[in-house]
């Protein structure tokens, strides 16, 4: 048994359980020190892991985009944080016409729908034509023929919103009756940040039932297991790719605008970011599974939020960079 | 009825194509912003260039997709083409004349309409728009019905027109600069202050003329000339080109002035790291986005282990860089460790997230005491060179030259050695690679190394070129520019990156208004490249074999 393990651990091997079991030491070092220090109270958890909870189901939203993309085609579309900025960034001014023309406050729900269907119609148009420009014409490519396109995609699609929009940090108009508190089991919690985790959740229940339920969805698993057994199943492949770019549109759409709602501000460049994490969370899924990218949100979410206070209180370190690194120990196995 | 609309449907569908496209740079504000500059002066700005060829352009495609082959249909179908464009601008002119577009499109101004309509206020300006497209389709109709010689000679003495007149601030300071009767008389016979005078553009197209139908008619007994040249002679010319070449480098920065040089040297920069990022793509196939990294390092390597600043450890530029080329390489196996089983997508990702860590780190103040934070290191000396201290861009220039002379001659020993043909057995198939017995970590950890190493040494010299690093500097911009530059290059060609830093490097630098767009302008460059010619513009002969299932048989003809 021992002489088995001895074989099959290479060099590479030990390096890696040694930076691992050092980040491991660290984080467990810093946690430990954090709470003995007692910088934090109970009520400043509560709020990180609300805070946490909201944010990761953003990126839930947005990484199954991600996921379902790379299950039909086996890429990933680096331009899919440029879908998730064109639908709030165009719902933006949508937003700023009701807003002075009063619209916004005399009917909250009407216009938050208004602004919802824009922004999907937005990103679900440009990432319908992402795929029909620039990724239709590759298929059977080399593999790094699509990465290269998908990258020039994602720049030429921030770089278009720029030009059109303007490259200033536009405020989203404040909705009254998102902002303020609630209290819920004695804690007093942002509503806003109630809502944005109530209305991830409903849409990724919805995606996650269109998926399983419906023939289109069955369809496109089918697509996913393999292209060449669906398409002699008579499912027509490149309706059910285009198909999956409309729903990852939709949902990274809709997490645009609870991300605009959330934190009050787009820009042109606000897709990057978000995107890069969405990404990760869906490889933390394991790439090409839907719930494991929800999860896999969800957790990021929360570490990001949880993680600088635990491990790094006062290192001025952004957290999600760090996991990054574990981007590598997990896709390693 | 079918029928007929079939033989529109070109027409009007690239003609909407081209319609959107030309909508969109007017949106963004490009025909606007080159509207400043002139290709012929006072006449032609550049932006309307630009939109007169892409109008053209779609026409031209138009008449070519047509699938019958009726001269006239082509032509009808690039008129038609020609007045959908038109017709989407005139869309936009009267909405936007009659809706403030602007509070949505920032660069939707009266000021773009009066550009699009020639000044024109009314249904004439409409009128004149569409005018201007019926007269581009035309044009492009005319190019589709004429043969192959005069096609390809009015495209390229418009093409000459077009460069020259981009080239004028290039070009006219250097006549200028000599100061002879001579260049000073073409200078002004060219050349008004804000571009090509038209007399010099009629010029330039008639002298491009005689020389190229001259060329035409010869061009046969030339290259038979050639041909029958013996191999000493064959080999000698080549040698001889190469000395021009390297005379024309040394003598390049004498000649041009202080700007130019200045531009020189941020091209060098980047053929160094083009140079880099080749082995690392190009020949190894592994997507590294996360470059800037090892740039990074090199330049705070040196800023720390020269600059008084932080530590002043009194080391000299020369002390200093193999020290920062040695810490670029760990780097590079440092990263590469736990990216070793990433393929494509991951790797590309997983070093993106490294390069931004790195910058993160150094912009944190977690670690401001030892690499500055925020405000950088400064004072970082100039490079002394036996005495001699190379202050000027100039100077510099030199020292680049040395650098990519230097990583050339490496890249080109690696390229054929047993190192080189692993990378690209790997590049195709990692799996047979190492089915045929190539270890694919080392290959790997030395792809990373051999490339990060060369990234350093460019940002040892750009560190004491700029004289001090700040974390700003090596943004993930940096990283897509090069991978830019090696893409459109040709990936694994050499002669590629000089040319793709020269041009996206370049260029920008020259028109400055040019910068806004910059990433615009690559996006569309890579998509557009990986859909026509994804072998890069000078491509490498195997890769390109490769990208086209050339048969063996030819490969070896050629070879």
């Amino acid at each position: 048994m021992f002489q088995k393990w001895k074989d099959r651990v290479t060099l590479t091997d030990i390096v890696m359980w040694m930076i691992g079991g050092t980040l491991l030491l660290m984080c467990l070092w810093g946690s430990v020190s954090t709470i003995r220090a007692g910088l934090y109270t109970k009520s400043h958890w509560i709020d990180f892991v609300i805070f946490g909870l909201a944010q990761g189901s953003i990126y839930s939203l947005i990484a199954t985009g991600y996921t379902m993309v790379y299950g039909v085609l086996k890429m990933i579309n680096f331009a899919h944080g440029e879908v998730f900025m064109s639908g709030p960034f165009t719902g933006y001014f949508l937003a700023m016409a009701m807003w002075r023309s009063e619209f916004l406050d005399k009917h909250p729900i009407m216009a938050i729908i208004a602004i919802f269907a824009l922004a999907m119609f937005i990103s679900t148009m440009v990432a319908y034509l992402v795929e029909k420009i620039a990724y239709r014409p590759l298929r059977g490519a080399p593999r790094l023929i699509p990465l290269i396109t998908a990258i020039g995609a994602s720049f030429f699609l921030q770089y278009l919103f720029r030009g059109l929009y303007g490259s200033g940090i536009n405020a989203y108009p404040d909705v009254q009756i998102l902002d303020g508190f609630w209290m819920i089991l004695g804690v007093r919690v942002l509503k806003i940040q109630v809502i944005v985790i109530i209305a991830a959740i409903l849409m990724m229940l919805l995606l996650y039932g269109f998926i399983m339920l419906t023939k289109v969805g069955k369809a496109i698993r089918a697509v996913s297991e393999d292209k060449e057994a669906a398409a002699l199943m008579g499912i027509n492949v490149d309706a059910m790719i285009s198909t999956t770019f409309i729903i990852g549109g939709m949902a990274a759409g809709a997490a645009g605008v609870l991300y605009a709602l959330m934190y009050k501000q787009v820009h042109f460049f606000m897709g990057f970011i978000p995107g890069l994490k969405a990404f990760t969370a869906a490889v933390l899924g394991g790439i090409g599974n839907i719930p494991g990218a929800m999860l896999g949100g969800v957790f990021l979410g929360l570490i990001e939020s949880v993680a600088p206070a635990l491990f790094l209180d006062g290192l001025g370190i952004i957290a999600p960079y760090q996991l990054k690194d574990a981007i590598a120990f997990w896709v390693n196995d | 009825m079918t029928k007929t609309q079939s033989l529109w449907n070109h027409g009007v569908k690239i003609g909407a194509i081209g319609g959107v496209s030309v909508l969109t740079i007017s949106l963004i504000g490009m025909v606007q912003m080159f509207g400043k500059r002139f290709i012929v002066a006072d006449f032609l700005p550049m932006g309307v260039a630009i939109a007169l060829i892409l109008t053209i352009l779609t026409a031209y495609l138009a008449a070519k997709k047509t699938s019958i082959p009726d001269k006239s249909i082509q032509l009808a179908n690039s008129v038609i083409s020609g007045l959908m464009t038109a017709g989407v601008l005139s869309m936009l002119v009267i909405i936007g004349r009659s809706i403030k577009l602007r509070t949505v499109f920032v660069e939707a101004s009266p000021q773009l309409y009066n550009i699009l309509t020639g000044g024109i206020q009314g249904a004439g300006g409409i009128i004149f728009l569409l005018g201007v497209g019926l007269l581009c389709g035309v044009f492009a109709g005319i190019l589709i019905l004429l043969n192959d010689l005069w096609r390809k000679l009015i495209v390229n003495a418009l093409a000459t027109v077009f460069v020259l007149g981009l080239l004028q601030e290039l070009i006219m300071p250097i006549l200028k600069a000599w100061d002879l009767g001579v260049t000073n008389y073409i200078a002004e016979l060219f050349y008004a202050m804000n571009g090509l005078t038209p007399m010099g553009a009629i010029l330039a197209m008639i002298i491009f003329s005689i020389i190229y139908l001259s060329w035409y008619a010869n061009r046969e007994k030339i290259k038979k000339g050639y041909g029958d040249l013996p191999k000493e002679t064959q080999k000698k010319t080549k040698y001889l080109g190469l000395l021009i070449l390297a005379i024309i480098l040394i003598v390049l920065p004498q000649v041009l002035g202080l700007f130019l040089s200045e531009v020189l040297t941020i091209v060098g920069l980047y053929v160094l790291l083009g140079l880099g990022l080749n082995i690392v793509v190009g020949y190894a196939g592994l997507l590294d986005l996360g470059y800037v990294a090892f740039f990074a390092i090199g330049s705070y390597v040196v800023a720390l282990l020269t600059s008084p600043q932080i530590f002043d450890f009194g080391l000299n530029f020369w002390q200093a860089l193999p020290i920062a080329v040695i810490c670029g390489v760990l780097a590079g196996v440092i990263l590469g460790i736990p990216v070793l089983k990433m393929r494509g997508d991951y790797l590309a990702i997983a070093t993106l997230g490294f390069g931004e860590i790195i910058r993160i780190l150094v912009l944190s103040d977690f670690l401001k005491p030892w690499l500055g934070g925020a405000q950088g290191i400064g004072s970082i000396p100039n490079p002394n060179f036996f005495g001699f201290h190379m202050v000027k861009p100039q100077h510099i220039y030199y020292l680049l030259l040395a650098g990519c002379i230097l990583v050339v001659f490496i890249s080109l020993r690696l390229k054929n050695s047993r190192l080189g043909r692993a990378w690209m057995a790997m590049r195709e198939d990692e799996d047979v690679a190492q089915a045929m017995g190539i270890n694919l970590v080392a290959t790997k950890l030395l792809a990373f190394a051999t490339g990060a190493g060369f990234s350093a040494l460019s940002g040892a010299i750009f560190a004491s070129k700029i004289g001090s690093v700040y974390p700003h500097s090596f943004n993930v911009f940096i990283s897509i520019n090069v991978v830019a530059i090696v893409i459109i290059g040709g990936m694994g060609s050499l002669p590629g990156v000089v040319i793709g830093a020269a041009v996206l490097m370049g260029l920008p630098e020259l028109l400055r208004e040019f910068a806004e767009y910059r990433m615009f302008v690559y996006g569309v460059a890579l998509v557009v490249m990986m859909l026509l010619r994804p072998e890069g513009l000078l491509p490498e002969q195997r890769h390109k074999m490769a990208l086209h299932d050339e048969p063996e048989t030819e490969a070896k003809t050629a070879a």
